[in-house]
């Protein structure tokens, strides 16, 4: 069984990140890491392979400066091998144009199927996923908590607000994992001696058939006009216990209707 | 006398710094995720902390400092300070449970026969089996000289009675490198047994040593009363007859920085403690980190500190270079644990009450702080193994 995983390589979300005043974008200048919401479905992908008997993960990204540190992490915790697309051209492509830049090189891999988290940490349109299934004309599945693959066909248990979906589709597919589903293994230490030897095959756009005003902010449809600061957060209600604080955490709790 | 055999040492690493910084930046996570909220838990009840040691063997610890030839990781003593640091900046017992691992390996890898190095190394790399280091005993501990455990040659066998005390993991270890007097001398023997608490063939676990700190682990005394090992279980075989003592002084300087770098850990955890409560705790109407008394205290501990981290890279570049580095090991060692308890005690007081109750990681942190004073060579000790060393480079030309 052949997996690709999307993954995106983010700025660390430890260290405060700042956007670029010009263009309104996240600056990207700092090394990036592995995008967490991606750890799950990397941790899919190789329980997948592991349950099949064989196969491979390969992981597909696109990043700026040839960026591999986030990429060297997922191949730590056992993918097999990456694809990376980078290229200046790049800069300033919108959630559209980046599903088309990852179908493209995920054409290349041609797997059975595609993982990808539900979204990123840093971007958060949470719509590349079911983009590149568009662009790809492949089935698409979101918020995958449970996959299981046989005989060509998935199974899938879907993530609702209530409980969950039973859902079945053929391969190939692509599949966003819900986070927090599956515990991503910590990466073991001979994995990440072996991380950095394996191969990962860096491409630009004219490799994919790509054109430069197709992408970037030349050919994004999309712009991000002003940014402002999030309303900060009212302080709370203080009670003051007097031994009677249990029946304000009650009556707070019926008015919310949880109790 | 036969050191020639040092040539072998793994140091030869195929970590570079990169490799180096994730493995550390991956056992960071590993720390702050599953160890700091789970230690006191553990720790308060001593009890062993199976599911931190899985993960660790998972990581490939067990195999940390043995080479790749043998399935290990062969890292660097560089690296491998850096990860004893990382895991004892959330829990020093940790640190313990593959040290003496280590020490056994590196015994078996540096001095050991050709067919002791491929049946037991292959092994330990990946922690099937388990190793641990046995040289003090009751009335033996600084004066290790002075030990009584003794092996008699029987043929082709060797018989060990005696009494051995501290071992750290001899109960979960089934390869014991056992130091015992053969006539005047001392050698090595690689004991091996069957893991557990009932003991085997004439090994018993005599008694588990209630301890101060560095609890989850255990820490035993063992009595060996007419066990019987083959002759071919004589670490260096034939060659390694009288050996015994100096084989192991040179492995303990291994043990030496492993603890070090345990005690910069701790050291890093009381400043971390420290750090985070003096600013959070406010008296008189500001964080007590804003007053002076407080702010120079926690100048002076994380100078200390970054000394301490400094001294123990040198002295583990030393090695990793080949060079001497008794003296530099002794140095850290000596400066680093002294450090760590006088930032544990510091960190205590700046909690105040709080610090002085069991609500809070200093009082661990303060009652895991003198072993590393007292493991592997006292401070007075090291201070013996510096001026020694001094003394010799420092000797006039005749």
């Amino acid at each position: 069984m052949k997996v690709a995983v999307c993954v995106k390589q983010i700025p660390d979300p430890a260290v405060p990140g700042e956007l670029d005043p010009s263009t309104n974008t996240l600056n990207r200048d700092d090394k990036l890491i592995l995008d967490e919401s991606d750890s799950f479905g990397v941790e899919l992908a190789l329980q997948l392979v592991e349950a099949a008997g064989g196969g491979s993960v390969t992981l597909v990204s696109m990043a700026p400066r040839s960026e591999v540190s986030g990429l060297r992490t997922a191949l730590a915790m056992g993918a097999d091998d990456a694809v990376l697309v980078s290229d200046d051209a790049l800069a300033g492509t919108d959630a559209l144009g980046t599903a088309k830049v990852l179908g493209a090189a995920l054409g290349r891999v041609e797997p059975d199927l595609i993982l990808a988290g539900v979204e990123s940490s840093d971007g958060y349109t949470g719509t590349v996923p079911e983009q590149i299934a568009g662009v790809m004309g492949i089935a698409s599945v979101t918020f995958a908590k449970k996959i299981e693959a046989s005989d060509g066909m998935l199974s899938i248990q879907r993530q609702t607000d209530d409980g969950y979906d039973e859902v079945t589709c053929p391969m190939p597919a692509l599949v966003s994992v819900t986070g927090g589903v599956v515990e991503p293994r910590y990466p073991s230490f001979k994995g990440i001696m072996a991380a950095k030897k394996k191969p990962v095959d860096q491409v630009g756009i004219a490799d994919l058939g790509i054109d430069a005003s197709a992408v970037g902010f030349a050919g994004s449809r999309q712009e991000t006009v002003a940014v402002v600061d999030a309303e900060a957060r009212e302080a709370g209600e203080i009670v003051i216990d007097e031994g009677e604080g249990f029946q304000r955490i009650a009556d707070f709790l019926a008015e919310l209707k949880v109790i | 006398m036969n050191l020639t055999r040092v040539g072998r040492r793994a140091n030869v690493s195929n970590v570079d710094a990169e490799v180096s910084d994730q493995i550390i930046e991956t056992l960071a996570r590993f720390v702050d995720l599953d160890v700091r909220p789970n230690v006191a838990r553990y720790e308060s009840s001593d009890t062993y902390p199976g599911p931190m040691v899985d993960q660790m063997r998972e990581f490939g610890l067990f195999g940390a400092t043995i080479a790749e030839e043998y399935g290990g990781l062969g890292l660097n003593i560089s690296t491998y300070a850096r990860v004893i640091e990382e895991l004892s900046r959330g829990w020093m017992s940790l640190a313990g449970v593959i040290n003496s691992h280590l020490i056994a390996a590196q015994l078996i890898a540096r001095f050991g026969t050709d067919d002791q190095r491929q049946r037991l190394l292959p092994a330990m790399a990946t922690g099937e089996r388990r190793g641990c280091f046995s040289l003090s005993e009751p009335d033996s501990g600084s004066d290790a000289a002075a030990l009584r455990c003794r092996a008699a040659r029987d043929g082709d066998e060797w018989t060990i009675d005696g009494t051995k005390q501290w071992v750290t993991n001899g109960e979960k270890a089934s390869i014991v490198a056992l130091l015992a007097r053969t006539g005047d001398d001392i050698s090595c023997f690689l004991v091996e047994k069957a893991p557990g608490p009932d003991g085997d063939q004439g090994i018993s676990i005599s008694r588990h040593i209630d301890k101060v700190g560095y609890r989850g682990l255990e820490t035993v005394e063992m009595a060996y009363d007419g066990h019987r090992l083959p002759h071919h279980n004589l670490l260096g075989g034939d060659e390694g007859f009288g050996q015994g003592f100096r084989w192991a002084l040179a492995a303990l300087e291994l043990g030496r920085i492993n603890v070090a770098a345990r005690a910069v850990g701790v050291a890093q955890a009381a400043m971390d403690e420290a750090l985070s409560y003096a600013q959070q705790r406010e008296t008189f109407g500001r964080p007590i980190a804003q007053h002076q008394g407080i702010a120079f205290k926690l100048a002076d501990m994380a100078t200390k500190l970054h000394a301490s981290r400094l001294m123990v890279r040198d002295a583990a570049r030393r090695v990793d270079n080949g060079e001497r580095a008794d003296m530099e090991a002794g140095m850290a060692k000596l400066f680093a644990s002294e450090t760590a308890a006088e930032l544990a005690l510091d960190a205590m007081r700046i909690h105040g009450g709080n610090g002085f109750t069991t609500e809070y990681p200093v009082e661990r942190l303060y009652r895991d702080a003198p072993l590393m004073i007292i493991g592997e060579g006292t401070s007075e000790i090291q201070k013996l193994v510096i001026s020694r060393a001094l003394l010799a480079r420092a000797k006039p030309a005749e």
